[in-house]
């Protein structure tokens, strides 16, 4: 519809691809390319993040980049590398077709990185070629001449440092070219697949109306790619093309041919004899990374930075998030004072501040533990230092059937489940990856301190706890939902979600400092990801929860207790009462339960609502909640708080899926319902057995 | 003629030639497109804190592997 996209006068606007190896640099320069002007999305049907900017052309025309998935080759190992193959070979209708490609590499790592070149190179588009980290170079006695590969290959070639914004100017007046030259790179494909080469061709022109060159590159990829993944969202290879592509394979079989090594050999004959014109080098001694790998990854000083680092991370968490988070809290009491104040009393008036305001916030208080928590992580990916920890854990990991990968997200899930899931994506393997969004909320978030604590402290008949009861409390929590996750990592691997042995083939890219804009960047990103995709679950979920809590209506001028009681979650509570009842729970701990599936803490706020003044009328309100716990009784009598009880309640927290935030993020991370239900039913159920056994036991052992 | 190794048997900061490893399988296409091909000159940097995964240089870029990947790599020493 627009006429401007298709005639080719100045005013037309080019569609770029932006493409690369993981780590060298591509979002740094996607930024800032497009500064904030970035859309980002998923593609259709599949997980992948899909990222659009708009950078302006010296004309002042709008051009449009699309950030591609890193990959070190478009044969594709994971549905992220498929995405990215698929939008460059037109075979994606959600995305347009790139006109020309923006390839950015680390020169430190030239020859691999040209790898990938080579194959785009292939596709037969104008290609604009960025040498980024070009200040790495001398440091590890590196010297390209940029000039000499410029002429080899018969394409712009711009030398930059994304970070600092160097050559960004030279690469935005390429990119505003009208003319950009083809390259005149050639190559020999080896002559024992050439001729398949040529009828994967022909079919593909005729059969999926590629064009020329097109499908050419196609070709070569689908004898390359021995188990091509398939994404939901893309156009499937037309049946002849497979039938050739299969006869072929078959052939070569037969002789003993090894089809894909002979392509990737002469991609690399080529790619060596192209370094060895334009790269020089030199000794310059072991290189800073190497220098700091040493201690990083050191038997014994490797775990010391390890833990260090990761007490830091925590213990800033807590006490840099404390702030904010009263802030928060404090902004949405005044939220809820001013609505209450300017709105009749009714049920709309209790909508908004008891459903909508009371649950959105509940959530919200806990954003900045999850800023914080994203801007480590940045920190962590962009410096370099993710990669080794993933090293250093591997073996551990391995030992569940998981790899290293898994560990950061696994470790952030102690603070908050939801950054934990969100970084899941770098774990290449689906399987693996669904594992670790499945087991990460087992891990003792800070939601469920308050639970622990309250339970803790009605455990203890006197008024302060003992140090060490509290400390070897908690510790038993945490160790119980760390081993809980492992153990199910474990059954998982084993049973549900079979997979081949996970294997660890990971880069370990050179360190840089960290960037703090990019991080900032990232981490806005990340929370309106979050914000958008899980404010209307949350929404919902609060408003259907303050439902429950709010209706049927008893009389006007009952206390809030009554009403409560009187109200469906009250029934609810009545109503689970069989069911929590060998678990040592009664229909008001059924209350808490329902309501806290919101998030957590609220276990305590809806506790304190049903035990304030259950046993007294009188005004009890300054009681401390521990108090009014220990007065609270069975009807025959016996105490319902009793030791065992808090540690059955604190066990049932440990594993069941009581968070409305964390199911909207799953819902999200694996694009299904099947997994967050799942998790629920999984996790609640093994909190139900794990608490009736403890407490069944418990009472026969006369606890 | 050198003998040949598995690369999990390399000692630790020692290079090497890589001269075979299997052809099929996801991860050995993706190893060969990576720059690790039969002739391809490697140094072992060094193992992990817990005897596994390894890291190696190849082609100026550091890369892990597991040590079970490692085992169908053959390497000549030199």
């Amino acid at each position: 519809m627009s006429p401007n996209f298709t005639s080719a006068s100045q005013s037309r606007s080019f569609v770029y691809a932006l493409v690369g190896n993981p780590n060298c640099g591509k979002s740094t320069l996607f930024n800032a390319l497009t500064g904030l002007k970035q859309k980002v999305g998923n593609y259709p049907g599949v997980t992948v993040e899909k990222k659009v900017g708009t950078v302006y052309s010296q004309h002042g025309t709008p051009m449009s980049v699309i950030d591609l998935p890193g990959t070190y080759s478009l044969a594709s190992r994971s549905p992220d590398e498929a995405v990215t193959r698929d939008v460059l070979l037109g075979r994606r209708p959600d995305t347009p077709t790139p006109d020309r490609i923006l390839c950015i590499v680390d020169a430190t790592s030239l020859e691999r990185s040209l790898y990938l070149v080579h194959q785009i190179l292939d596709l037969g588009r104008p290609l604009i070629l960025v040498v980024n980290m070009m200040d790495q170079t001398s440091q590890n006695g590196i010297h390209i001449d940029i000039d000499r590969l410029k002429q080899t290959l018969g394409i712009p070639v711009i030398a930059a440092e994304a970070t600092k914004g160097k050559g960004l100017i030279e690469l935005k007046l390429a990119m505003s070219r009208l003319d950009l030259p083809l390259s005149k790179h050639a190559w020999s494909i080896p002559t024992e697949i050439a001729l398949a080469v040529a009828e994967l061709q022909a079919s593909l022109t005729a059969d999926s109306q590629k064009l020329y060159l097109t499908a050419r590159a196609e070709a070569l990829l689908l004898l390359t790619d021995q188990s091509p993944i398939q994404v939901e969202g893309s156009k499937a290879i037309h049946p002849r093309t497979s039938e050739i592509l299969n006869t072929w394979q078959k052939r070569w079989s037969k002789e003993g041919i090894d089809w894909a090594s002979a392509l990737v050999q002469s991609r690399y004959d080529a790619i060596s004899k192209l370094c060895s014109e334009v790269v020089e080098e030199s000794n310059v001694g072991p290189a800073l990374t190497d220098r700091i790998d040493a201690v990083v990854t050191h038997p014994i000083l490797g775990w010391l930075v390890l833990g260090v680092a990761m007490v830091l991370i925590f213990l800033s968490i807590f006490s840099l998030a404390e702030y904010p988070m009263n802030w928060i809290d404090q902004q949405i009491t005044l939220l809820r004072d001013l609505v209450k104040a300017s709105l009749p009393a009714g049920d709309l008036r209790d909508l908004i501040t008891n459903g909508a305001i009371a649950g959105v916030g509940s959530v919200l208080v806990f954003l900045p533990q999850i800023l914080i928590l994203f801007f480590f992580i940045g920190l962590l990916e962009s410096t370099g230092y993710m990669a080794r920890a993933a090293f250093i854990m591997d073996r551990l990991m391995n030992r569940v059937g998981l790899n290293g990968r898994s560990f950061i997200p696994m470790l952030s899930s102690y603070a908050c489940a939801i950054p934990g899931i969100m970084s899941t994506r770098t774990i290449e393997d689906e399987k693996d990856r669904i594992i670790t969004i499945l087991i990460s909320p087992l891990m003792s978030c800070s939601a469920r301190l308050p639970v622990y604590l309250l339970m803790i402290a009605a455990f203890v008949p006197s008024d302060k706890v003992p140090l060490l009861t509290k400390a070897s409390l908690m510790v038993l929590m945490y160790a119980l939902g760390t081993f809980g996750a492992f153990g199910f990592a474990w059954l998982f691997k084993k049973t549900l979600l079979k997979g081949s042995q996970p294997k660890m083939m990971m880069e370990l890219p050179p360190y840089h400092l960290p960037h703090i804009k990019q991080t900032l960047l990232q981490i806005v990103e990340r929370m309106w990801v979050f914000l958008r995709n899980a404010g209307s679950v949350i929404l919902t979920i609060s408003i259907v929860l303050w439902f429950l809590s709010a209706y049927p209506k008893a009389h006007d001028s009952v206390s809030a207790q009554e009403q409560l009681s009187h109200s469906f979650a009250g029934k609810a509570g009545h109503l689970l009462e069989p069911v929590i009842k060998p678990l040592g729970f009664d229909w008001r701990i059924g209350i808490g339960l329902v309501s806290s599936f919101a998030a957590r803490e609220i276990f305590v706020s809806s506790t304190a609502v049903v035990f304030s003044s259950s046993d007294n009328t009188a005004h009890t309100q300054t009681q401390p909640l521990r108090l009014a716990l220990r007065n609270a009784h069975w009807p025959d009598g016996r105490m319902l708080f009793t030791p065992l009880v808090c540690l059955c309640l604190m066990i049932y927290y440990v594993f069941a899926m009581q968070c409305m935030s964390t199911v909207a993020v799953v819902k999200r991370e694996t694009n299904t319902w099947k997994w967050p239900l799942f998790q629920i039913f999984y996790m609640t159920g093994t909190a139900w057995i794990l608490t009736f056994l403890v407490y069944q036991i418990g009472t026969l052992l006369g606890f | 003629m050198a003998q040949e190794i598995k690369l999990s048997e390399l000692v630790v900061g020692s290079n090497a030639i890589v001269r075979a490893y299997p052809k099929s399988g996801t991860e050995f296409i993706r190893l060969r497109e990576m720059g690790v091909l039969p002739g391809t000159p490697i140094t072992l940097l060094r193992t992990a804190p817990l005897g596994d995964p390894i890291e190696i240089k190849v082609r100026g870029y550091r890369l892990t592997l597991r040590k079970s990947e490692a085992d169908f790599i053959l390497v000549e020493k030199t």
